[in-house]
């Protein structure tokens, strides 16, 4: 009996035994799951955040690069306070918030740090350290902002900052993190992914208190930041800060466009705003006050202010013309005040003195040679056959849709078409007497003063225009970039354009006062585009190129409420083209003359 | 004649001193199987301590004083020098001397209730100058010694309740004596005394009621009470329905039914009431650690996921990283196995198990060649006190057990321990190569 007991006893500690080395066996061999917690106990993942790409102008001058500042982080596990009076007063906080603060970063974790104040300066940050000394649980990591070494052009160049919960959401890469900075408007956000570089990943070992005990499986999973490629910029960042000092007291848009390549030399919207506010600590608080103000400085205006062409919109008219066979160079039309109201002692001017001239009687019978061709007996249906024609023809001078420059929130402007009047007039049953006032750029026309700019590339170029563009090279490759060499013909022949050149040199040289824009030494054609408000000034609008041969500028100038093209508008242009071509001025009473008046309303 | 009488004499006078000789050499029979497992053990365990605190950041020495494995060291060499006092000792001192050692331990187990150092919620620690030391551990020896005495004597009658009273009340004495101290843990290794019991005729049916008893505490808390009374219901019911319904089985099924389901009832009751907040704990953290892995299941959750990363062969020595970065708790003394399952991994523990069940038979086998009643019944007592620090110290770091926090025999860090293990064991060993002089005794 006591045999079989030993025996009984013997075999509980075996079968004990065997138990665990079973049990074992499952968590130990079989069971992945306790391997990846023991990972995840001690593995840390740190993001290492590359160096966003710089961007310099197109002479090699910096125009954007990164700012270091510090953040003040947390590990309330370590933190020994007794008293934080003395601590908040060097952080120039509450204690109030400072228990707010703690608690943020208590409820995230009490072993992992989180930020407790964020992005000081150089100056904050030494004063800190010392500070630091005494108050374990507190440490400073450095990160960097944005920062612009000139002032200008804020709405061309955006603005990056935290990724916005929605984007976030809808990020379908699936790259970005909560607190990741992206770019939120501009070239910042048009070039985001060269611009970010590519986040590296360091693993490394923690204990349970979190301190470092060096790199996990000596680092063979870490990937290496990949800094973010630097962008070469088309600007000319000195014409573009003499745009912006012309436009200072305005409200309104300046862009000059190299003809030849579509590269964009000055790029104002005003008002604009201090770019370097919109970075770091002043963010937010300099964000609200911007998007309060009444001038709407964040309003991208070149892209986004739509307004009526007014007569510029003639020579469109003048080239589609002629395209179309109806009229010649040499067409005399009367001045017949009883269609439309004109302006200026004329009677019977051919197609350059009428354009010279901006005579609105011509061009509304020009355009209804156009539009009625006769092509049927039918005046409904023909007008509608003539206006599809037209629209076309005016849709290849970029007008109507965006250009495609590389920035978002472009607007496209409105050329109408048959769809459009079917739609106001509720039936088929409408005419060119219904629709004449597009053939003087009023009526239903919308540009925006881009696509004014780039009317007078077109202009300067006879006849084709390339997409402008901000970004020429991106990265090491300093080639330009492929999709901005194309050049986009117009549906007009070159041999058209001529007569449009010669009208618009001959505005500049002895039209209605465009004196302003008139330079001693280059040859500079323009044509004033005065768009007509209710009750309130005249914008003033000036498109221009220069030299009339071989063109080195082309520019569009919108002063709102400036008064006639040939005021504001005029003499910006004219001085922008003196500043790019001889590189200074000396009608300094021009400049006054833009500085000082008031075009302001 | 005369000649051969002196002949004769100095033929027995020789022949004494030829006996003195095999006795000698007999003495000197120590169990040299079990001794190296124990130093194995202890080597082992050595190695281990100092792989716990291993930071390959600092130049750390395994000598080194003021580390752990460095005063383990130092317990290596007193526990050697008592080991070689015991070798030394008649062997026949322990039996003659149970009850005096057994009553001395009491002594100081209620002293240290008086004048002992609080360590950690437990008032179970003399203080001698730079020396602490615990006697509740050397109260599992003294209680072996005493129940292998009062059991060993010839004349005592197994087959009455009033023996096995006695011999309960032995080992309830030191044990309550240790709950008073706030050491639940090291109280509860003597029920391991139940091994001692059963191998000596207590009745198996009593063994087994204990045992459905712990069954139906653990069962309750895992399935529910409801479920388990309507199961226990369904089963009686099911009994009664099958078979002859003599009025005395229905009665029989009934009444075991009845005490069941008060068992069941109770367990709630114990649970909420009896046991101190810490303890409901770990009786949580036994039935379901993932509940609140930060919070009450966190110790077993660590131990678990250090003990599962080692994988087949382990992370080698020095390189495991959740024992090391402080994630499991206690790790050198009570969980210092979850060291052995994370560098060594599965190989490593397979081999400690194995090291240790053979420990246990090898113990049971000397027990049972034992001449003597005393022997055999202290060999039983060394084997159950070893088997219930084994079962449940690595039972409940791969949470197979509940957590109780009582020290890995010659394994974990701690001199008292080391100390009392070693005096347990070799009291056996010196016995056990004098066996054959017993019946000259």
């Amino acid at each position: 009996m006591t045999d079989n007991r030993s025996n009984i006893i013997r075999v509980t500690f075996i079968l004990i035994g065997t138990m665990f080395i079973i049990k074992l066996f499952f968590i130990q061999v079989l069971d992945e799951n306790y391997r990846l917690a023991a990972e995840n106990n001690v593995m840390q993942r740190l993001i290492q955040y590359p160096y966003r790409g710089l961007v310099y102008d197109r002479n090699g001058e910096l125009i954007v690069y990164n700012k270091p500042v510090y953040d003040l982080m947390v590990v309330p596990r370590e933190v020994v306070m007794e008293d934080n009076s003395e601590f908040c007063k060097h952080l120039a906080i509450t204690p109030e918030e400072f228990e707010e603060k703690m608690e943020k970063a208590q409820n995230y974790s009490w072993y992992k740090p989180s930020i407790f104040l964020k992005q000081f300066s150089n100056e904050g940050f030494a004063a800190m350290q010392d500070l630091l000394v005494d108050y374990p649980g507190f440490y400073i990591i450095p990160r960097t902002v944005r920062a612009y070494p000139f002032k200008g052009m804020a709405n061309a160049l955006g603005y990056i900052g935290e990724i916005s919960k929605y984007k976030l959401e809808r990020d379908t890469t699936k790259y970005y993190r909560q607190g990741d900075y992206v770019g939120i408007s501009g070239m910042e956000a048009k070039y985001e992914e060269p611009l970010r570089g590519k986040r590296g990943v360091k693993y490394r070992m923690v204990n349970v208190r979190g301190l470092e005990k060096g790199s996990f499986k000596e680092g063979q999973w870490d990937t290496l930041p990949k800094i973010g490629d630097n962008l070469i910029s088309t600007i000319d960042i000195n014409l573009q800060e003499y745009a912006e000092t012309l436009m200072e007291g305005k409200v309104g848009s300046v862009i000059a466009i190299e003809p030849a390549t579509g590269e964009i030399l000055s790029f104002v919207s005003a008002p604009s705003y201090d770019p370097n506010l919109l970075t770091g600590r002043s963010y937010s608080e300099y964000y609200k006050k911007l998007s309060l103000d009444s001038l709407k400085p964040l309003y991208n205006r070149p892209l986004m202010a739509m307004y009526r062409p007014g007569s510029i919109f003639k020579i469109i008219q003048a080239l589609v013309a002629l395209q179309e066979g109806v009229i010649t160079e040499n067409t005399r039309l009367r001045c017949n005040r009883a269609i439309i109201a004109c302006h200026g002692p004329h009677t019977y001017e051919n197609l350059k003195g009428a354009i010279t001239k901006s005579c609105n009687p011509y061009f509304v019978q020009v355009s209804r040679k156009m539009i009625n061709q006769g092509v049927t007996d039918n005046t409904y249906e023909d007008t509608r056959i003539g206006l599809d024609k037209w629209r076309d023809h005016v849709a290849s001078f970029g007008l109507g849709s965006p250009l495609g420059i590389d920035l978002p929130n472009e607007k496209g402007g409105m050329i109408p078409n048959v769809a459009y009047y079917d739609n106001a007039y509720q039936s088929k049953n409408w005419k060119f007497s219904n629709i004449q006032s597009i053939s003087i750029g009023e009526g239903e026309n919308l540009v925006v003063p881009l696509q004014m700019a780039n009317f007078a590339a077109i202009m300067a170029n006879r006849g084709y225009y390339i997409t402008p563009h901000l970004i020429k090279a991106i990265g090491e490759n300093k080639e330009p970039l492929a999709e901005y060499q194309k050049k986009n013909y117009t549906t007009v022949d070159s041999k058209f354009f001529d007569v449009g050149v010669e009208a618009m040199a001959e505005v500049v040289r002895s039209g209605t006062g465009q004196y302003r824009a008139k330079l001693a030494d280059i040859e500079v054609c323009g044509k004033t585009g005065t768009v007509q408000n209710k009750d309130r000034p005249d914008h003033s609008v000036f498109i221009a190129f220069a030299p009339k041969d071989n063109p080195k500028i082309a520019l569009s100038v919108y002063v709102e409420h400036g008064g006639q093209g040939a005021r504001a508008g005029a003499a910006i242009a004219g001085l922008m083209i003196e500043k790019y071509i001889n590189g200074c001025t000396d009608r300094n009473y021009m400049e006054d003359y833009v500085l000082n008046g008031e075009f302001i309303y | 004649m005369y000649g051969s009488k002196l002949h004769g004499g100095l033929r027995s006078k020789r022949r004494i001193h030829l006996l003195k000789r095999t006795d000698d050499i007999k003495a000197s029979k120590l169990d040299w199987l079990t001794i190296l497992i124990v130093i194995a053990l202890a080597l082992a365990g050595w190695l281990n301590i100092y792989a716990v605190v291993y930071d390959s950041q600092l130049d750390q020495n395994i000598f080194d004083l003021s580390s752990n494995s460095g005063k383990q060291i130092l317990w290596f060499g007193i526990s050697i020098m008592v080991v070689s006092l015991i070798m030394i000792m008649d062997f026949r001192f322990f039996d003659s001397f149970a009850y005096p050692i057994y009553g001395l331990v009491v002594l100081l187990l209620v002293s240290v209730l008086v004048f002992g150092t609080v360590v950690s919620g437990s008032k179970s620690w003399f203080e001698l100058g730079f020396i602490r030391f615990q006697p509740a551990e050397f109260a599992k020896f003294a209680t072996a010694l005493a129940v292998a005495k009062f059991l060993g004597k010839a004349q005592i009658k197994r087959d009455q309740i009033k023996s096995w009273a006695l011999a309960i009340m032995l080992v309830g004495i030191p044990a309550g004596l240790i709950v008073l101290q706030g050491d639940t843990g090291s109280a509860l290794v003597f029920s391991a005394f139940v091994i001692v019991f059963y191998r000596e005729g207590l009745s198996p049916l009593l063994v087994l009621v204990g045992i459905i008893a712990v069954l139906l505490f653990v069962l309750t808390l895992l399935v529910g009470q409801f479920y388990l009374i309507l199961a226990i219901i369904i089963v009686a019911a099911i009994l009664t329905a099958i078979g002859k319904r003599t009025s005395k089985k229905i009665r029989t099924v009934v009444a075991i039914a009845v005490v069941t389901i008060g068992v069941v009832m109770s367990v709630d009751y114990i649970v909420n009431n009896v046991l101190q907040p810490h303890q409901q704990n770990r009786v949580k953290a036994f039935i379901n650690p993932e509940a609140d892995p930060l919070g009450y299941g966190y110790n077993v959750t660590q131990s678990k996921i250090a003990i599962g990363s080692g994988g087949f062969t382990g992370k080698g020595f020095l390189e495991g990283t959740q024992t090391k970065f402080d994630f499991v708790p206690e790790q050198s003394t009570d969980f210092i196995f979850c060291t052995i399952g994370e560098e060594h991994g599965w190989l490593g523990s397979f081999i400690l198990v194995s090291l240790f069940v053979t420990l246990l038979l090898r113990i049971v086998f000397i027990a049972d060649r034992q001449k003597s009643n005393f022997s055999r019944i202290y060999g039983y007592g060394v084997a159950s006190i070893l088997f219930f620090h084994f079962a449940v110290n690595i039972g409940m770091t791969i949470g197979l057990f509940p957590v109780i926090g009582i020290p890995l025999p010659f394994f974990s860090y701690g001199g008292s321990s080391l100390l009392a293990f070693s005096i347990l064991i070799f009291i056996l060993l010196k016995m056990d190569a004098h066996r054959m002089q017993v019946l000259v005794h």
